[in-house]
């Protein structure tokens, strides 16, 4: 009772039902520092916030890594009840096998086309040159933000760095953004700002394959053929173009199918909707392309497909 | 005792932001998850009176825009909690507000909130997404904070109580 005194004092001072003062200059202040965050992160690249980020990266993300193997347990159970042991371990067995011969088809076209125009096998093997390193997807961005970005648990201590090519074993998944010490955030091909050069495996007309930032069932990209006159059939598989050194996409990943094809008399150019082959709603295990030979904290998957 | 506010009311931004990023995309429909962060602002809001849930929308934002799967514009989401903050504290009366209150709050809230940040994108042409798209995504997520009320408003609004007795209007 005494330590309320002074309150009920101090209240008697204002008119009964009074509110407590809100200041508008307060609000005006923190719009004013919104706009002005706004302004400076506006610049892209070499925006000033971009070491607040790291360091917002380096606390949370091990933070974000804790929870999601806490967590991991608990979303797996719906899975034990659905199929139990060996059942399940067949059915992973037999889903990975799928997806493989899938992408095999889906790039047979390309790899043909290639062997008969001009690689040798030395660039087909120089092409396959690659290491992965495993990873795990420990936060997604939520469709509010209108960006499709997601946290790995791989960081800079797992030989990662911006721009390298993030697949799983359906396709193409995204690239990297950033780096901290352990984490590393993936824009996915999906996200709105993103553009993949895409190649038509069955053709090998060249293109760009924008996102149209939706993730989930109506997940889809744009492919727009850099030659006009081109036009995709139905069910080609579409695959990534790549580029010098392998950034920021190295080439010959599946992206998708093409599911319709129209063409826009304003732009005088064929459009083709694909359907990628990767289901961004329920990314788990992931692998970062790095060069073959890379220092890592975890086992390394070679491009003989052994273990380092 | 304010000192104590800050690091309670950080704290409860910190954990709702980790659940946000990594536990919920796991029930998410389509990707979008309940705002906890929102909805811990709007909790500090009913409670501790405006001008405190502003400062605190703008840490919460700040921590949104920056923490790792974010790739937007910063700021962005900043400037939606700090609205969201000054119209939950509009609502806020007198007294002690009613189930009926806090859960028209938490809806206007959630709208202003979602609203003001695709507004802001459309502004800034961050995310290059349609009006139908932007309503869905808005809509789906009103819901989503309307569901998790009940569940997180209470036991935000009885923490920043206890905090603070004598300055929470009881």
């Amino acid at each position: 009772m005494i330590r309320d005194r002074p309150a009920t004092r101090e209240r008697r001072w204002r008119s009964p039902g009074e509110r407590p003062p809100s200041s508008p200059a307060l609000l005006v202040a923190l719009v004013l520092a919104c706009l002005s965050l706004m302004t400076l992160d506006q610049a892209g690249d070499g925006s000033p916030l971009e070491p607040a980020r790291r360091v917002a990266g380096e606390v949370l993300g091990p933070v974000e890594v804790a929870t999601a193997t806490v967590v991991r347990p608990f979303t797996a159970v719906p899975d034990w009840f659905r199929s139990r042991g060996s059942m399940h371990d067949d059915l992973i067995a037999l889903q990975a096998e799928n997806s493989r011969l899938r992408s095999d088809l889906a790039t047979q076209g390309y790899d043909r086309n290639r062997l008969e125009e001009y690689d040798g096998l030395t660039a087909a093997a120089r092409s396959l040159g690659y290491s992965l390193v495993p990873a795990r997807v420990v936060g997604l961005g939520s469709s509010q933000s209108f960006s499709s970005t997601v946290t790995i648990d791989a960081g800079t201590d797992a030989g990662l760095q911006p721009d390298l090519t993030v697949i799983n074993n359906d396709g193409l998944v995204g690239r990297v953004l950033r780096v901290t010490r352990s984490t590393a955030t993936v824009l996915l091909i999906v996200d709105a700002d993103s553009v993949v050069g895409g190649r038509v495996g069955e053709s090998m007309e060249v293109g760009f394959l924008h996102g149209r930032g939706v993730i989930g069932d109506q997940g889809r990209l744009d492919l727009e053929l850099v030659d006009q006159r081109a036009v995709p059939a139905k069910h080609d598989a579409v695959v990534t173009w790549g580029s010098e050194a392998g950034g920021p996409y190295v080439s010959g990943i599946p992206v998708g199918r093409v599911t319709t094809v129209y063409s826009s008399l304003r732009e005088t150019s064929q459009r083709a909707v694909i359907d990628p082959f990767v289901d961004f709603g329920a990314l788990d295990l992931v692998g970062v392309v790095v060069p073959s030979g890379t220092a890592s904290d975890r086992a390394v998957i070679e491009s003989d497909g052994s273990l380092r | 005792m304010n000192a104590l506010r800050a690091a309670v009311a950080a704290a409860a931004v910190a954990v709702a932001l980790v659940l946000q990023v990594s536990v919920f995309p796991h029930l998410a429909w389509d990707g979008i998850v309940p705002n906890l962060c929102l909805l811990v602002v709007v909790g500090a809001a009913l409670t501790q009176g405006t001008s405190f849930a502003m400062v605190l929308g703008f840490g919460a934002g700040v921590a949104l825009d920056l923490a790792p799967p974010a790739d937007h514009v910063a700021g962005r989401w900043a400037l939606a909690l700090v609205l969201v903050a000054y119209v939950a504290g509009r609502v806020r009366q007198g007294a002690r507000p009613s189930v009926g209150a806090v859960v028209a709050t938490v809806a206007a809230s959630s709208f202003v909130g979602t609203s003001v940040f695709a507004l802001s994108g459309l502004v800034l042409d961050d995310p290059a997404l349609g009006i139908p798209e932007l309503l869905e995504v808005i809509g789906v997520a009103l819901l989503w904070d309307l569901l998790l009320t009940p569940l997180v408003l209470p036991a935000v609004m009885a923490v920043f109580r206890r905090i603070e007795p004598d300055r929470a209007i009881a």
